[in-house]
């Protein structure tokens, strides 16, 4: 796949605080990649960065093999779908998706045709008269992304596009906007916090925290095999142990010793050891490689998610059979379900969920993702 | 920074906005710099602080009501006066107003707007006609007097009394006390007061430490917008005073007419300090006790 | 509404109002009395219509309200997108400040200090008059700037910062991007911040009186020197007239408002109706 925009070695402050510290990265062409992190991380600059509404103190940006850290945004070929969608009040639909034409002084006859062809590919034809404040969330979605692509860009930048939106409708926005994506064949560079919608949607995901990426991958080598432990906290549940690499394919932690499928590790290297929570499997405690106390259990539908006290780390396990507060049991783990990372910076911040809570998750978590 | 487009971006603001910076500084400054220095300069502006001593010992006699005469300090009687006048003035506002900006800001959308219009009519009207109408009413053979008339009652006396200037002020700067409070009491979150009575206020309770306290900016701004301009009117005092309670705009004027230019200047340059200072220690105040500090 | 609180509406706005009907009414009257109404005549009307020097004055008084409205408009439009913009603390801290000096200082000081300035900057150059036309209008335009920024400055706070960002996205220069779209998103408080300032400067009393001069002389300032003598009713019809036209704008002025308000509610009922 040919390489559309290259990301060099871009650093960026304001006031002194460093957002981006040193990001490298290839954007190719028909790719539909996410850059996934908490808020503040940089995504959004990132973002930006790419759009033209802010410039790199260091590092170049370039697009289709050529520098344009300078080029200002109405001169780039790239659109954005703005957060609030930033569609203009005094203008209708059909003005608000004509703008971009209008600005290049397109026939009118082609200014109809395109608007309505448009509209048509967002399920709004009908609305064109509307005025825009009258538009549903969902609706007003439409039209910014009617508006971005009638000119037709070489890439589409999205920045959290559905954090307004309720759950259902995001659930539907994430797919059509996939099909648009596939029917197109327009490079979709998005940005979102949330890591169920960055796993389903993206080719590839780019893992940012503190101004750096993290993991650059697809979303399986991504939830498979987490670099270090905030992304492989950052990407699904996990339990994140502290082991040891006793040699290749063995590795001791919780004072067990376990087969694994890792190698090229130091010997008797100290390691981070994740554990996904539904890889862990009950059974009676004199069968379990583990033993340990359930201290709660959460009915969650599909399965219940129980936190176990197995020498005073907590562990979260999902599990589908019944289990019960206060019953002490035993687990296993097959070598399929253990994955070794070697120690980073972030060893020991996560990974542990005995102050657990549901709630606490939401919190820490907030819903706006905006950035400097 | 060393991005180029946003600092060649923020060229263009910093242009949009240095027409307006110059005339400010032109116009508004530098004017009132000329203030203090008229203040503090004689006919050959050559510097004294005669003006500035003047304002404070110049003495006169005054004719009290037992025919006597009596020595006052002339400037400093007339800026207490206007003090006191247009204190009486905000306070006879704020009484009056408060309970009509509470009205209009329980009442339905509709009557809400046609009540900001009504209160906004009058000010739409320049104060020199409100005055003039005040007097025609006022006069001792004005309408007042006409209908008292009627009914055999002996003519009262209110042009040429404080009483007179007092109504002038108030109806003239009434609106600038009702439409700030209004504007506040309006956009008072309706919840607030019920869960005032949830928690088992009643109605004049809720008025008393709700709904009051809440509206404390907006009387703060009402009472600032009427006792500016009372205590500098010159032309109320003059119509309905009948030029008998001279106030320190009158002061101002007068010096101006006579073309004392130096001795106007140092009177508005006083007045200017001491609404500077009073206005300073009310937004101390306002900001440390109302906003509970920062 | 509870009784009482008609009741006290009633007398707040008859208090408002009285004074203006009287007026309205011994305009109309035959008899100079200014207490006993004697019959319906249209004779102070027609004294007035023949008076040259009031007419003059109201001519000027518009010619000043729409000069000073003019430049003010578009100045202060100017000054505050350049004050939304600033970065410096500093610089923002003094430009609210000279601002608000016009707003709240009593008119009578920015009058003499405007005065004192012109009648110095007069003699420096020896002339005998230094008020005339233009130090008015340099006085209007420097009481009636702030009024459109505190208008036009909120409408800018408020605006979706995003949505400079798209136009430019979308193709436009930031220049084409201001005026395509920024200039459409504040224009409501241009209009309102240019009504202010008309009507300001229309009204203008005291500052007027301070800074005019050479035979220039406005409509406020004409009523005071007629007022200063004895008391006709040709004002009355000056002040009837008044009144009607100031009524009319500020009807035309909330029917448009209203207008505004409706096709909000309109919206909001299409979006209510259509949720998806």
């Amino acid at each position: 796949m040919k390489k559309i925009i290259e990301l060099k070695n871009i650093s960026k402050a304001f006031d002194g605080e460093t957002v981006l510290d040193g990001i490298s990265l290839d954007i190719h062409d028909n790719e539909f990649i996410t850059l996934l992190g908490p808020s503040g991380c940089g995504k959004t600059t990132t973002l930006r960065i790419i759009g033209g509404f802010e410039y790199p103190d260091e590092g170049d940006v370039i697009f289709m093999g050529e520098r344009i850290n300078d080029v200002p945004p109405h001169k780039r070929h790239v659109n954005t779908v703005f957060q609030k969608y930033a569609l203009f009040p005094h203008l209708n639909v059909f003005e608000n998706v004509a703008f971009p034409l209008r600005e290049r002084k397109v026939p009118k006859k082609e200014i109809q045709e395109k608007v309505e062809q448009m509209l048509k590919m967002v399920m709004l034809s009908g609305f064109a008269d509307r005025r825009v404040n009258s538009l549903s969330g969902g609706q007003q979605q439409r039209v910014a992304i009617a508006r971005a692509l009638v000119n037709e860009p070489k890439v589409l930048l999205l920045d959290e596009p559905l954090g307004a939106l309720d759950l259902k409708l995001r659930k539907d926005m994430q797919q059509e906007l996939k099909k648009i994506q596939k029917n197109t064949g327009i490079t979709f560079i998005f940005v979102t916090h949330d890591q169920e919608e960055a796993l389903s949607m993206s080719d590839t995901i780019v893992v940012m925290s503190e101004g750096k990426i993290q993991q650059i991958g697809s979303p399986t080598d991504i939830y498979n095999e987490p670099v270090n432990a905030f992304v492989a906290d950052f990407i699904g549940e996990s339990n994140i142990v502290d082991g040891v690499m006793l040699a290749d394919y063995r590795v001791s932690f919780a004072g067990h010793t376990f087969n694994c499928l890792d190698t090229g590790f130091g010997k008797n290297e100290p390691v981070d050891v994740v554990i996904r929570p539904e890889d862990v499997d009950i059974v009676p405690p004199e069968k379990g490689m583990l033993c340990g106390t359930v201290t709660s259990v959460t009915f969650m539908g599909v399965h219940n998610e129980a936190i176990v006290d197995i020498r005073g780390f907590k562990w979260m396990i999902q599990t589908t059979d019944p289990v019960e507060e206060g019953a002490y049991i035993g687990i296993t783990l097959e070598p399929d379900a253990i994955h070794i990372m070697k120690k980073s910076k972030y060893s020991g911040m996560f990974g542990d969920y005995s102050s657990f809570s549901n709630e606490l998750d939401e919190l820490s978590n907030p819903d706006e993702g905006e950035e400097a | 920074m060393k991005t180029s487009r946003n600092t060649q971006m923020a060229g263009t603001y910093r242009a949009a906005l240095a027409p307006y910076s110059v005339w400010s500084f032109l116009f508004v400054l530098v004017p009132l710099i000329f203030i203090a220095y008229y203040a503090f300069t004689d006919n050959s502006f050559s510097f004294t602080t005669e003006n500035i001593t003047r304002f404070f010992t110049a003495t006169s006699n005054m004719v009290q009501e037992d025919g006597s005469t009596r020595e006052v300090r002339t400037y400093l009687l007339i800026f207490m006066r206007s003090l006191r006048l247009a204190v009486i003035s905000t306070l006879v506002c704020l009484l009056m107003g408060y309970p009509i900006a509470y009205i209009m800001a329980r009442a339905g959308e509709k009557a809400q707007k046609t009540m900001v219009t009504l209160i906004m009519i009058p000010m739409w009207m320049n104060f020199l006609i409100r005055t003039y109408a005040w007097m025609t009413i006022l006069q001792d053979t004005g309408i007042i007097n006409g209908i008292l008339g009627k009914f055999g009652i002996s003519p009262i006396h209110i042009i040429g009394t404080e009483t007179a200037v007092i109504i002038g002020m108030v109806y003239d700067y009434f609106p600038y006390m009702v439409l700030p409070i209004y504007s506040i009491l309006a956009k008072l979150d309706g919840k607030l007061l019920e869960a005032a009575r949830d928690l088992g206020c009643g109605t004049l309770s809720v008025l008393r430490r709700v709904v009051f306290p809440l509206s404390l900016p907006g009387v703060i701004s009402g009472m600032t917008m009427v006792l500016i301009p009372s205590i500098s009117t010159f032309y109320i005092s003059q119509k309905l005073g009948n030029g008998k309670f001279f106030l320190i705009g009158d002061a101002i004027e007068g010096q101006y007419v006579a073309n004392n230019l130096h001795f106007a200047a140092a009177i508005a340059f006083i007045l200017m300090l001491i609404l500077l200072v009073g206005m300073t220690v009310m937004k101390y105040v306002t900001t440390r006790y109302v906003y509970g500090g920062e | 509404m509870k009784l009482s609180a008609k009741i006290y509406s009633a007398i707040i706005f008859g208090f408002l109002f009285a004074p203006i009907l009287v007026l309205i009414v011994f305009s109309f009257n035959e008899a100079k009395s200014l207490s006993v109404f004697s019959g319906v005549s249209l004779k102070w009307y027609q004294e007035l219509f023949r008076d040259k020097n009031t007419l003059e004055a109201v001519k000027n008084t518009l010619v000043l309200a729409a000069s000073a409205t003019a430049i003010s408009t578009v100045m202060g439009t100017m000054a505050a997108v350049g004050i939304n913009k600033l970065r410096s603390k500093w610089y923002r801290a003094a430009m609210n400040t000279v601002t608000d000096i016009p707003m709240s200082n009593p008119d009578i000081i920015t009058g003499i200090s405007l005065m004192l300035m012109f009648v110095f900057v007069g003699r420096l150059f020896g002339a005998s008059t230094s008020l005339n036309f233009f130090t008015m209008l340099i006085a209007h335009i420097t009481f009636c700037t702030p009024y459109v920024i505190l208008q036009v400055l909120p409408k800018l706070q408020q605006m979706d910062k995003s949505l400079h960002e798209a136009a430019m996205d979308l193709g436009c220069t930031p220049m084409r991007a201001f005026l395509k779209v920024e200039i459409p998103e504040i224009m409501p408080g241009i209009i309102t911040g240019a009504i202010m300032a008309f009507t300001l400067s229309l009204d203008d009393f005291v500052i007027s009186y301070f800074t005019s001069g050479n035979g220039f002389e406005t409509l406020p300032i004409r009523i005071y020197g007629m007022t200063k003598k004895t008391v006709t009713p040709k004002m009355y019809a000056l002040a009837t007239i008044i009144f009607l036209v100031t009524l009319s704008l500020l009807l035309i002025s909330n029917f448009v408002d209203n207008e505004d308000q409706a096709r909000l509610r309109q919206a909001r009922k299409e979006k209510k109706g259509k949720k998806d």
